[in-house]
């Protein structure tokens, strides 16, 4: 073991600033490492003069201990706010390097849609829904009673032919696809409760080849409320509601005398389109009117105690003119950009 | 319909100065839909002239063309008398002092074709002189029309032509929904007019009713009716009038004005008769049709087809007649197909000069299936499928009679007719308040009452409401609710207020309909797209997906299918997603990630659909029985959800390689549907025919096979023109959802600390890796909270035929800190299991 260097204070001070220099001049942590144990590592002028202290008579012990104490204290905050400064621009040298293109940034994850006809059954039974109707739903393959004779379509109906309807092999079995998704109206009516307010959206099918204006396979919404004392005034509200709710509260429904079976009195129903492209509106939008006593009686409802209204819509031609679009094709072909325009809301 | 403006303001009163869009207003507040407006196309100055002089100047290229003068009426200009035009013509059949129609230069022509002075010939020719074509009165292109010809030779030279000719009008095409039969003429449209507007309605068919008494009634004509298979319990023949005219010149042409109007009408100008015929169906409503008497073998009857007969049509076609056809006979056999077109043997030609005119009262049904049976709608088979006024028919008759005498000559002879005695039609009681009940609108009581008997209906008051026997031409006119219509027609629909009904509370979407959207939403969410696919399969399509195994599946066939190669009901989605994707790769978008939720048809072998026999009345609520077989009658068709993937799911992208689409993308799509409903599926290797045989999987919900996943077999890919890895997934979305908790089973979250440990198991190639790990988990039991396939290795190390598959295993206890000994007991407990089950060794 050496012999202990004299503790002056000329010396500590030397120390404590060559020490603070080689701090100072510490670029990288490790250089820094290697200034900590120079300079205040074993066996540093400091080290030692601290090894020193023990030697020391008593009475200045005091006195050379506050010194030595001092200057380590000095060089060791030196050494810890060096290794801050180093550890932040290490940091930030890092995340410089670290540096994306974040307008390239490669995508994982598929981007998908809902068709928006789905979208837009769905939005249409939400606002029935949100009057406390409820969605009804029955078969595509379906029996010619239920589309046809419950719904007052006299068995020599034009549209009972089989140039407008699609009917199942061997016909004489009176299936057919059905027409229209009124004959959920029906099986709403046999087997619910009265009251009964059901709408049900859904895919119909007619006779008709694919072209602009047509779709042999299509989309409707219909909805039967049947109670005591439903006034055609409650069908024109509630059309009122739903176009509202559809195309903004300028949006008004104007109905005309109209002729189907299965409503008496009938109307064709058009509404104000406040918003529409190239300026607010009439458009036809569907056929509604008071259920036809008849109607009522196929499924046992008493017409004189009970009465009500229906009404019913396509769901393609109110994406046409709500979402200003042409070519019917485009809904069923199922071309993706087509879904894709429109993502997951209409 | 479309209504000439001038012949319905005979019947009823039009504003002066009536347009279009007045007479679409009026009509469609009363019911009738707008549809187009018809014009003439001409506008004037056409004048009539008279030609001066003509002078025959032979051409170069062979034609002679004529350099006419025509006067056409008194100058307005100074020094001259008349205005007379020198105007070039190529045709020569006029001559000097012939009245002709000159369109002046300014004048436009159907076409429209702008007439203006122009050099042609040599000449500077001034105008035109019109043939009838160009006037759009005929297909005669051959002369120019010479007035006198039509009878108009009287005709002051300088008069507007274009109101002699009955041209300065124009028509509006309205719908006329099916249950207005009486709506087709003039005389209902008129009527409807009135009612809208208030204006005065003359009734033609009342007019010339007290003409009709002046008429004589000479031996009869005679006529039978013997209808001995009446349809649905209708005689085929209500009432039939046949009316006689003898001696009329076929040689006669039709007036312009009549011309004019029925070409308004959409009807095209034959001849003089029958042109009458036609006008007066326009007019009342009534077909007619019009025999050459003397091509006539005897009287006439009308009966039912029978077996074997035919029957040569006005359009020249001969038809076999069905026994249900009802037909119109004389001696000879059928010679006409009553209600819907003539024959050909007794048509009016150029030489007919006795007329025998049929006005007749056909059952709606009979003639509907005949001009559907034959494929022959026509305007008389329109009309009587909609309803003809019963009582209009004698009065037809004698219109025509009358217009053929008129413009004809000729005069009236025998009248022959039959009516079926008809029931009165019964009064319906109409309840006092019953239309307020049901519109929603305070009517008084003069208001329901004045709209009935505007209607034409007659009204006694008895207690308690109306008894209202409604008019010869309203068959639709059946019950209360019908006439609650008319009085909210005829005060007006926009009477109706707007008052939001209060249903009761309801109970929001079912959770199938909750659950089937969220699935929807999760697929979508997870970089799937919707589509709506074709249902409809050929037999191919319909049996690729049904049966995993290709067995041969029954299918719900279309008896009359739009496309004959594709008359199934789909049993799968998958065939119209390849359809799809491949109209998607055609269009150059080849990563394709696509899904579907729709229903499809899976009969059962063996069962037989739909019901034998008649249906169950719709008159009153079908017997319990009868409804249960209704509800059964339909073929099981269960909502699938499926979907397809091709090309590359996360496509090359800088400093990252493309990930391409298969079977990963099809169990990934399984694993978020069953996920949206609170499912967890079983992924089992299994066979399907249509599938890779190496990458296909089924899978289940529980014990319950709900489904299958895997890639395509190369060869059905390449056959329908896509790439050779195509990743599908099909599950029964109704089984997925009836197998779904209902209630979701939760437990308290353990906060210690986890223990986490790798494991190492060697295994035989052919052992499934999720078989290993469900032993794995059931040896460790409760302690082992999760287990993760991290890497399966092949290689040094491992046996040939072998696997390595390490999995990371998170242990962790609900009551205390693990120990790593406890954490280790746990995992060679389950290794143990592992290794008896499927021979699994730890790997060293």
């Amino acid at each position: 073991m050496s012999e202990p260097t004299p503790i002056t204070p000329e010396g500590v001070e030397q120390a404590v600033s060559e020490a603070l220099a080689a701090v100072a001049e510490a670029a990288t942590v490790s250089e820094l490492k290697q200034a900590r144990s120079a300079h205040a590592g074993e066996g540093s002028p400091l080290a030692r003069f601290n090894q020193g202290l023990r030697s020391v008579p008593n009475d200045q012990k005091a006195a050379l201990g506050k010194l030595v104490g001092q200057a380590r204290g000095r060089v060791n905050a030196a050494i810890a706010d060096r290794e801050a400064e180093l550890a932040v621009a290490e940091e930030a040298a890092r995340l410089a390097a670290e540096a994306l293109d974040v307008t390239a940034v490669p995508s994982r994850a598929r981007v998908g849609s809902r068709h928006p006809l789905s979208i837009l059954m769905e939005r249409m039974g939400d606002i029935f829904i949100g009057m406390g109707w409820e969605i009804g739903e029955g078969p595509e393959v379906e029996n010619e009673w239920f589309n046809f004779d419950a719904l007052n379509m006299d068995a020599d109906h034009p549209a009972r032919s089989d140039q407008d309807t699609f009917y199942l092999a061997p016909e004489e079995r009176h299936l057919l696809l059905r027409t229209q998704t009124s004959p959920v109206q029906i099986r709403s009516l046999l087997g619910r409760e009265l009251p009964v307010y059901v709408v049900s959206p859904g895919k119909t099918f007619r006779k008709d080849e694919l072209d602009a204006t047509h779709l042999p396979v299509f989309h409707q919404i219909e909805g039967i409320a049947i109670d005591r004392g439903l006034t055609m005034a409650h069908l024109r509200g509630t059309l009122e509601h739903l176009a509202r709710a559809m195309f903004g509260a300028g949006a008004q429904i104007r109905l005309r005398p109209n002729y189907f079976p299965f409503t008496e009195p009938s109307a064709e129903m058009d509404v104000w389109q406040p918003n529409a492209k190239g300026g607010a509106r009439w458009v036809e939008w569907g056929g509604c009117g008071m259920v036809n006593p008849n109607v009522l009686r196929a499924a046992g409802v008493d017409p004189d105690e009970y009465q009500g209204f229906a009404f019913g819509l396509g769901i393609e031609r109110t994406l046409q003119f709500r979402n200003d679009l042409n070519d019917m094709r485009d809904f069923a072909e199922g071309d993706i950009r087509f879904s894709q325009q429109f993502g997951m809301v209409i | 319909m479309r209504v000439p403006a001038s012949w319905l303001g005979e019947y009823v009163g039009l504003p002066e100065d009536v347009s279009a869009e007045h007479l679409h207003a009026a009509l469609v507040r009363v019911g009738f839909e707008e549809e187009e407006v018809i014009a003439t196309g001409i506008s004037g100055p056409v004048v009539v002239g008279r030609v001066l002089s003509l002078e025959p100047e032979p051409q170069s290229n062979g034609k002679t063309i004529n350099w006419c003068s025509v006067d056409v009426g008194p100058s307005t200009g100074p020094g001259h008398a008349r205005d007379i035009r020198g105007i070039v013509c190529g045709a020569h059949n006029f001559g000097v002092g012939d009245k002709v129609v000159v369109t002046l230069p300014g004048a436009v022509l159907p076409g429209p074709f702008p007439i203006a002075a122009r050099t042609t010939y040599g000449h500077v020719s001034d105008g035109m002189i019109a043939s009838a074509r160009e006037l759009g009165l005929g297909e005669d292109h051959a002369g120019i029309l010479r007035l006198a010809e039509i009878g108009l030779g009287d005709a002051p030279v300088g008069a507007d032509a274009i109101a002699l000719l009955g041209l300065d009008d124009f028509a509006v095409d309205v719908n006329v929904t099916p249950d207005r039969g009486y709506a087709l003429s003039i005389r209902g449209l008129a009527r409807e007019y009135a009612l809208s507007t208030g204006a005065e309605f003359r009734d033609p068919a009342v007019s010339l009713a007290d003409a009709l008494e002046a008429l004589p009634e000479p031996a009869g004509f005679p006529v039978t009716v013997a209808d001995d298979a009446p349809i649905r319990g209708n005689a085929g023949c209500h009432g039939f009038v046949a009316r006689v005219v003898r001696g009329i010149d076929p040689t006669r042409p039709t007036p312009a004005w009549m011309i004019s109007r029925l070409k308004l009408a959409g009807i095209r100008s034959i001849s003089l008769p029958v042109d009458i015929t036609n006008y007066v169906m326009i007019e009342l409503g009534q077909p007619l049709h019009g025999y050459d008497l003397g091509t006539l073998a005897g009287g006439i009857t009308v009966r039912r087809a029978r077996a074997g007969e035919t029957l040569e049509t006005l359009d020249g076609v001969v038809r076999a007649l069905d026994p249900e056809d009802l037909v119109i006979t004389d001696d000879s056999g059928p010679i006409g197909l009553a209600g819907v077109m003539g024959g050909a043997a007794t048509e009016i030609t150029a030489v007919t000069t006795d007329v025998l005119i049929e006005a007749a009262g056909f059952d709606r049904v009979s003639i509907a299936r005949t001009a559907r049976r034959h494929k022959l709608p026509s305007e008389a088979s329109r009309r009587f499928e909609r309803g003809v006024d019963p009582a209009v028919a004698a009065v037809a008759a004698a219109r025509a009679a009358e217009l053929l005498v008129g413009l004809a000559g000729g005069t009236i002879d025998e009248l022959g007719a039959v009516f079926a005695d008809v029931a009165p039609t019964p009064s319906i009681l109409l309840r006092d308040g019953r239309a307020a009940s049901l519109i929603g609108v305070d009517y008084t009581a003069d208001e329901v009452r004045g709209a009935i008997e505007a209607i034409g209906a007659s009204v006694e008051a008895v207690d308690g409401g109306l008894a209202v026997t409604p008019p010869s031409w309203r068959p639709d006119l059946v019950d209360d609710a019908s006439l609650v219509e008319e009085v909210a027609r005829i005060t007006g629909y926009d009477r109706i207020g707007s008052v939001l009904p209060v249903a009761p509370p309801g109970r929001g979407l079912t959770r199938a309909q909750l659950l089937r959207r969220q699935v929807a939403a999760s697929l979508a969410a997870a970089g799937l797209t919707e589509v709506l696919t074709d249902p409809f399969a050929t037999d191919a399509q319909a049996q690729l997906f049904a049966d995993p195994a290709g067995a041969t599946v029954p299918t719900v066939v279309i008896a009359n299918p739009l496309d004959a190669t594709a008359a199934n009901i789909r049993t799968s989605l998958v065939p119209g997603l390849i359809a799809t994707a491949h109209r998607n790769l055609a269009r150059g978008l080849g990563d394709l990630a696509l899904f579907e939720v729709g229903s499809v048809a899976r009969p059962e072998a063996g069962a037989e659909y739909g019901v034998a026999g008649a249906l169950p009345d719709a008159m009153s609520r079908p017997s319990g029985d009868e409804l249960a077989a209704l509800f059964a009658s339909v073929p099981p068709q269960p909502r699938l959800v499926s979907a397809l993937f091709v090309g590359d799911t996360v496509p090359r992208q800088p400093g990252l390689a493309a990930v391409p689409a298969g079977i990963a993308d099809a169990l990934d799509a399984a694993r978020v549907v069953a996920a949206s409903v609170g499912l967890e599926l079983r992924v089992e290797k299994a066979a399907h025919h249509a599938l890779h045989p190496g990458r296909s999987a089924a899978l289940f919900a529980g014990a319950r096979r709900v489904g299958y996943a895997g890639e395509l077999l190369p060869a059905i890919a390449l056959e329908a023109n896509l790439p050779r890895v195509v990743g599908v997934l099909e599950l029964d979305l109704d089984q997925v959802i009836a197998a779904a908790p209902e209630l979701v089973a939760a437990s308290p979250i353990s906060g210690y600390p986890a223990a986490t440990q790798d494991l190492s198991l060697v295994v035989t190639d052919a052992t499934a890796a999720a078989g290993v790990a469900a032993a794995v988990a059931e040896g460790a039991g409760a302690l082992l909270e999760s287990i993760r396939l991290v890497d399966a290795y092949r290689g040094q190390g491992v046996p040939e035929g072998s696997v390595s598959l390490t999995f990371a295993l998170r242990f962790r206890a609900d009551d205390r800190t693990l120990t790593a000994e406890e954490a280790t007991a746990a995992k060679l407990a389950g290794v143990a299991v592992a290794t008896e089950r499927t021979g699994a060794a730890i790997r060293d």
